[in-house]
């Protein structure tokens, strides 16, 4: 731990709403400057998983507990619409009034799952995540209500072709927003900060009053909720859902590959890392057209991640900028022939006589805190 | 007077090795006591049986008239122990003022509130900015908690054990690892909570420290309490010179932190 680099946590950079308005200003005129099918279908599957691995992140990133299960939620909402909307007769924009049942249903599959899953830790929930996978798979493949192995096909709308992708992109950038606000607001909460003392150490949380459970269950249940929707919205701009594809190992490695690029825990990282990691991999299938290759591909840069980038960009980053700046300030002091400015590095120990005065004051205000 | 908080023969066993037996420490309202003894006696084993860290095999322990014996460790937390770890257990990647919030929070357990509001209402923030201050850390309030030194965590998790604001408070080796000057002021801080009202148990190596503070001191050996006293007389005690103090310089030595 004392190895760790200093500026290490202050990485994550503060909000910036001005820079997040440029962001989202970009992603709203995108499809309009863009009008290449190819190119929509690529952003909207981006965003997908853009939201898909900010709803990972939720979750994961600021609990400690990496779930490999996050597929069983994405296809639960794949096939939540899929047949909601073949049973109910609906076609055109009518389908994407299932998404929050989609969400809904995920989110309620998440409560036994999270119940049974959350009671281990580390590597043992990891396996059990992924058994979850399988089992669900499985009983897509088996199941006559989902179609078996032949899947269940999409009604297909028929909006115009030079704009077809357009009502899929806006609804995932707008799920995208929501994740990310709930991102946001969930970090800087106190249920934020339980899940983020968990991560750290959940035995000494819990002995000061975290409840540990139920604050673990409802960000898994907040993270599988967002999945179903992004799974359902797959589904419906996919045309099809097939038990190896609405349930697929690899959508579970792009999100945490995602994450872990861009930054485990932070806000902007999974969404970095999408952006980053689901356009190479469409462009390197449609160039090559061979799938495999960009699966290998996405290992390698895992273990790449792993093992040069262990923090991911933004922390890394931050940790870049601070070092540059704290560098110039001090060439800045060199030049102009005093000592070194001390920067807001934390190490020294605090002098004795400034925290003595402070101190008897504080000693009252501790005894009339009593309620 | 009865003792605020009472262990009645407990015992406790690790495998074939028995930790504790039938050991009886009390801890007066507003005294500072300390636990000493050799390294193995059992003392950290002992704080963790009061504090729901570890069951009990037999006996019982008392909050004033109220059995606690073997609650888990947030329920005995509510009530109003509060305790530091031997190898301090802060939040590494939570800032320190984070870290303060974490504890804070179970201050309003129960009252209705907004899961989305932000961490830490304008009260708790300032009653823990106040409590760094007091421990001599406020500076380091938005530096994450991983970066303090090893005596400067020792104050971290002081201070965020007292912003819960516990009625008595546990001290797992405080001056272990922790430089001089550093142990002074953590000393001048235990002195001054204490006379607010605050109660102490102290283990402790750092014999100047125990005896210096605190006006009882228990003794064990072996899992045993062999006396109890104030220090001049545990100073004097045969038993205790033959169990420990023969040994207290190299106890001492070997106390290095990080294990």
């Amino acid at each position: 731990m004392s190895e760790a680099p200093r500026w290490r946590h202050l990485a994550e950079p503060a909000w910036r709403p001005g820079g997040a308005l440029v962001v989202l200003a970009f992603f709203a005129v995108f499809p309009l400057v863009f009008t290449n099918a190819t190119v929509t279908t690529i952003a909207v599957d981006t965003l997908i998983f853009a939201a898909s691995a900010v709803a990972w992140n939720i979750f994961s990133g600021y609990s400690g507990y990496i779930s490999l299960g996050q597929a069983v939620f994405f296809g639960t909402g794949a096939y939540t619409v899929a047949i909601a909307a073949r049973a109910w007769h609906l076609t055109g924009e009518t389908v994407f009034a299932l998404l929050p049942l989609a969400g809904a249903l995920a989110g309620l599959l998440a409560v036994p799952l999270g119940l049974i899953a959350l009671r281990v830790r580390r590597h043992t929930f990891v396996v059990i995540t992924i058994a979850y996978f399988f089992i669900a798979q499985l009983t897509a493949t088996n199941l006559s209500v989902t179609g078996g192995s032949s899947g269940i096909l999409a009604p297909s709308p028929n909006w115009a072709p030079e704009t077809f992708n357009n009502p899929f992109y806006y609804i995932a950038l707008a799920l995208l927003v929501v994740t990310t606000a709930a991102s946001w607001l969930i970090r800087r909460s106190r249920f934020g900060l339980q899940l983020r003392a968990i991560r750290d150490d959940e035995d000494r949380a819990a002995g000061l009053g975290v409840r540990a459970m139920p604050v673990k269950l409802t960000a898994f249940v907040i993270s599988a909720f967002a999945t179903g929707i992004a799974g359902g919205l797959w589904f419906y701009f996919i045309g099809q859902a097939l038990p190896q594809f609405a349930f697929d190992p690899f959508f579970d490695l792009s999100v945490v590959v995602m994450a872990f690029l861009g930054g485990l825990g932070t806000i902007a990282g999974p969404i970095l890392g999408a952006l980053i990691i689901e356009p190479g991999q469409q462009w390197l299938t449609l160039q090559y057209t061979n799938e495999y290759l960009s699966e290998i591909l996405l290992g390698i840069l895992f273990l790449v991640v792993i093992l040069f980038l262990p923090r991911g960009i933004i922390p890394t980053g931050a940790e870049l900028i601070a070092k540059f700046r704290a560098r110039l300030r001090q060439r800045r002091a060199d030049a102009a022939g005093r000592p070194p400015v001390p920067g807001p590095a934390p190490g020294s120990a605090p002098t004795g006589t400034e925290a003595g005065t402070a101190g008897s004051e504080a000693g009252t205000a501790t005894r009339e805190a009593r309620p | 007077m009865t003792a605020m908080l009472r262990a009645e023969g407990v015992s406790k066993a690790f495998g074939g090795v028995q930790a504790l037996s039938d050991c009886t420490v009390e801890v007066e309202q507003g005294s500072i006591t300390g636990l000493i003894g050799p390294n193995g006696s059992g003392k950290t084993t002992l704080f963790n049986t009061m504090t729901g860290y570890e069951r009990i095999d037999a006996g019982e322990v008392y909050l004033g008239d109220r059995k606690i014996t073997n609650l888990r460790p947030q329920r005995v937390f509510a009530l109003g122990i509060g305790r530091t770890f031997q190898l301090t257990r802060i939040f590494p990647r939570l800032t320190v003022m984070e870290n303060m919030l974490v504890a804070a929070q179970h201050t309003d357990a129960g009252r209705p509130r907004n899961p989305l509001a932000r961490a830490g209402g304008r009260a708790d923030r300032r009653r823990a900015a106040d409590l760094l201050e007091f421990t001599g850390i406020a500076g380091h309030a938005d530096a994450p908690a991983e970066t303090l030194s090893y005596g400067q965590r020792k104050l971290l998790e002081l201070s965020y054990v007292l912003v819960a604001n516990p009625d008595i408070v546990l001290l797992d080796e405080p001056a272990g690892g922790v430089n001089p000057s550093l142990i002074q002021q953590l000393s001048a801080r235990i002195r001054e909570l204490n006379a607010a009202g605050k109660t102490f148990l102290i283990v402790e190596h750092n014999m100047e420290f125990v005896m210096s503070l605190c006006g009882q001191v228990t003794v064990l050996d072996y899992g045993t309490v062999v006396a109890t006293g104030p220090p001049q007389i545990i100073r004097s005690n045969p038993r205790v010179l033959d169990a420990y103090l023969g040994l207290a310089e190299e106890e001492e030595d070997s106390d290095a932190p990080g294990r």
